[in-house]
């Protein structure tokens, strides 16, 4: 009697098989459809060095697009100046721009009036990249700079409605970035000195000569 | 002519976090299906919601500037590289 039931059982047990294989098999991929995309361990780890390399190209890639004068502010200062488009009165088509923009790497655009330096107010805007993988969505710094720059130069008007406007001191400290303004002035004029010393005795030369 | 027929070679990049720009496709306007493929790229960046800009140099004052691109026809002659970026959000 029990030798039949052992039988019956095995038998029971080599037919219900392959149901409860593909039944199985099916568990594990409702599991692994409800579990989230796979991410590359390599792509959550920092990587400095990889960091640092992403931030190599990017500022190639920033110093190919600006003008000389804007790559070397960004190289001497750290930030980048752009002309705001819009005029108030018809003279500062002429004398210069009303308003200008300084550009941080991933901190507020800061307009200003570079007639007296006065401070109007800072834009907080960002360029996640929500498609980034291992949760990686800021821009290197240099292309955090690119990005504002490109944005402002294009389409002004767009990026600053983007943004949230709030008075200088909200994110940025703003003696320093009156300081900033002072360092600029001070770039500025010693480019203009070296310019001028570089010029000199290539335009001395041909009037020595005669 | 058609404006898009008078270009020469154009590369697409993208800025990516921890890589610096990457390079999505590199191709020909006036051959067929290279034009094809820069199309379907530039449509697919925008459907990930990227913003395009070429960097362009003003003709009147030289100054350096970019030139947001909302289509694959937008894109100016001569162009060389069209960047792609995430769009700009409040910070």
């Amino acid at each position: 009697m029990l030798l039949a039931l052992l039988a019956l059982a095995l038998i029971a047990l080599v037919l219900a098989t392959p149901i409860l294989v593909r039944e199985g098999s099916r568990w594990r991929a409702r599991r692994a459809a409800r579990r989230p995309a796979a991410v590359d361990p390599l792509d959550t780890l920092y990587d400095p060095g990889r960091e640092r390399r992403a931030e190599q190209r990017a500022r190639e890639l920033l110093r190919s697009c600006v003008n000389d004068e804007e790559w070397g502010m960004y190289r001497d200062l750290g930030f980048i100046r752009v002309a705001g488009k819009h005029a108030r009165r018809d003279s500062d088509r002429t004398t210069g721009p009303a308003y200008a923009y300084l550009i941080y790497p991933h901190k507020p655009i800061v307009a200003y009036v570079p007639g007296n330096g006065q401070l109007l107010s800072e834009y907080c805007v960002e360029f996640p990249d929500l498609t980034g993988a291992g949760g990686r969505h800021r821009l290197p710094a240099s292309d955090d700079v690119l990005a504002k720059w490109m944005a402002l130069t294009s389409d002004e008007d767009r990026v600053i409605r983007r943004a949230n406007m709030h008075l200088v001191g909200r994110q940025l400290d703003p003696a320093r970035v009156r300081r900033d303004l002072w360092r600029l002035a001070d770039w500025q004029r010693r480019r203009v000195t070296g310019r001028r010393q570089s010029a000199g005795p290539a335009s001395r030369g041909p009037q020595s000569g005669t | 002519m058609d404006p898009v027929a008078a270009r020469g070679p154009i590369k697409f990049l993208r800025m990516k976090p921890g890589h610096g720009e990457v390079l999505l496709a590199e191709g020909d306007p006036r051959v067929r299906e290279e034009e094809e493929r820069l199309i379907e790229a530039f449509r697919r960046q925008l459907d990930e919601g990227m913003w395009a800009a070429v960097p362009t140099t003003n003709a009147g004052s030289g100054r350096r500037e970019a030139q947001m691109v909302k289509t694959y026809g937008d894109i100016p002659e001569g162009a060389e590289r069209v960047i792609f970026f995430p769009r700009a959000s409040g910070g």
